[in-house]
């Protein structure tokens, strides 16, 4: 892999930038791997990524039935924040946050991470006492939290409209929670990942998981047979359904979950806004566009398609809280397939099929754990136990009743 | 979807239902000897397919009452619903 630096823009800049190496390789797949991870999103990349760079196991496979990143990891909002109420979440996204703070430096590619803080708006005494509980808790798990006046959110956001349906009664700010660019995380594991040694094959959908006494020994895939000493299962919406190839159930649900983005404007937020209460969140990317979210739909669904009436839930909320962006178009609308537990928390564990790990379960909030979910996943799988901060996250919790109920995961009431 | 059919009602705008998951689970009589792997699949565990679903319905915002619905998770089309109690519909021969 040629590094990408100053020198070498200018150098391709004199052939008309026509002579970049390819980021990664479109290899063929090989008879058999150390370990195959199943989904080519950013969980599955990095992954891999830490598979081969930190746990030398270079002999991987990541096979992607799309293109990369073209699932959740092409359609969140970009958000990153690791301000979560119990301990175990704290450590998963916590050891997130610290691993994006380096990411650029150490895959060599722009992820645009940008720690611009993260703003989330209290409406009601209720919510007043829930970020007070949480913005504490926070703090003992030494992250950093910071309480707003409603003076203090109108003097970071003048546009704001404090005196709303529901008024903004005081805030709770986490300056390093920001945005990265969703594509560019996929494309700089994969390329990092890549230069390891890793295969990464696209338009190579999984059809069956072999299983020989109880262990998994490879996939059946629309380009034939891979053989596997390992695999694991980062497929996201599609989590379900790989389970029901290897003969079991997982305890999650998917829904669709909607997002917009309007015609790009000059800045004019300069961090992520959240709001439980009145049912929004938005921030700007650096194109101009506001990347607006909010709940979602509430049946079983694969369609990749959101209902007409989230639209008006999305945009009415965002309208009351900055009446100036009524006049804003929206470009364009899509929905993400949101594998939800119930405790709202994801799912890192082995499972009843001998070498056969699922990372899943990570609903509406994955993207911001991208970095600390595959760390903690290469790691688990390398050693075939999960680790320290994965542990929490197990299938077992189901059935043993240690649920991880994390009401900070949506960004919304739940 | 748009356009929901109550059993007791008739057609009816989307937004005036809301879903529950997965239908025909039924509770465990033996509910003293049951296990903890027991009780997480009846409590958690769910079928969660990529295809037909049969599922529960409220007509929250008519006339209240629970139904159950055949539909397809891909295409989000409703095949049929039908009144708790009722003979499940059989699957459509060819779900689009």
């Amino acid at each position: 892999m040629k590094a990408y630096s100053l020198f070498s823009l200018a150098r391709n800049a004199m052939s008309y930038h026509r002579n970049w190496q390819r980021a990664w390789r479109s290899p063929d797949p090989k008879k058999h791997y150390d370990v195959v991870i199943i989904g080519g999103g950013g969980h599955g990349l990095a992954t891999a990524y830490y598979l081969a760079t930190q746990c030398g196991i270079s002999n991987v496979a990541v096979l992607e039935k799309g293109w990369l990143g073209g699932g959740n990891t092409g359609r969140n909002t970009t958000i990153v924040r690791s301000n979560y109420l119990l301990d175990a979440s704290a450590g998963m996204y916590e050891h997130a946050v610290k691993l994006w703070e380096g990411l650029s430096q150490e895959l060599n590619y722009n992820v645009m991470f940008s720690q611009r803080g993260l703003l989330h708006l209290a409406h009601s005494v209720h919510d007043m006492q829930e970020i007070g509980r949480r913005g504490n808790a926070i703090h003992l798990n030494g992250i950093d939290s910071e309480f707003l006046t409603p003076a203090q959110v109108k003097e970071m956001l003048p546009i704001i409209n404090l005196d709303c349906h529901y008024p903004v009664m005081g805030g709770l700010l986490q300056r390093r929670g920001g945005t990265a660019r969703h594509d560019a995380v996929a494309w700089g594991y994969a390329r990092g990942a890549d230069a390891a040694g890793v295969d990464i094959i696209q338009n190579c959908e999984v059809t069956g998981m072999r299983i020989e006494n109880n262990q998994v020994v490879g996939v059946d895939t629309s380009r034939g047979f891979i053989g596997a000493g390992k695999v694991g299962s980062v497929a996201a919406g599609h989590s379900s359904v790989i389970a029901e190839m290897a003969g079991f159930k997982l305890p999650i649900e998917c829904y669709p979950l909607q997002a917009l983005v309007s015609e790009p404007v000059k800045p004019i937020i300069d961090c992520v806004v959240m709001s439980n209460g009145i049912h929004v969140y938005v921030s700007q990317s650096d194109k101009g566009e506001l990347v607006v979210g909010a709940g979602s739909d509430a049946y079983n669904s694969y369609s990749q398609r959101g209902s007409y009436d989230f639209i008006e839930h999305t945009v009415g909320p965002l309208c009351e809280l900055f009446p100036l962006f009524s006049r804003l178009r929206m470009l364009r609308q899509w929905a993400g397939i949101v594998d939800v537990t119930v405790d709202r928390s994801p799912i890192l564990s082995k499972t009843s099929v001998k070498n056969l790990f699922f990372n899943c379960g990570w609903g509406t909030g994955g993207f911001k754990a991208t970095p600390g979910s595959g760390h903690a996943f290469a790691h688990s799988i390398a050693a075939g136990e999960m680790n320290a901060i994965a542990a929490p996250f197990s299938i077992d919790r189901f059935n043993t009743g240690a649920l991880i109920d994390e009401g900070a995961a949506a960004a919304v009431a739940h | 979807m748009f356009i929901i059919t109550c059993p007791y009602c008739g057609d009816r705008d989307q937004t005036e239902f809301t879903c529950h998951g997965e239908a025909h689970i039924a509770r465990p009589l033996n509910t003293e000897s049951l296990s903890d792997e027991e009780w997480g699949d009846y409590v958690f565990f769910r079928q969660n397919p990529k295809g037909m679903h049969r599922e529960r319905w409220v007509h929250a915002h008519g006339c209240r009452r629970w139904f159950n619905a055949l539909r397809n998770t891909v295409s989000d089309e409703i095949f049929a619903t039908y009144k708790v109690g009722d003979a499940r519909p059989p699957l459509p021969e060819n779900p689009s």
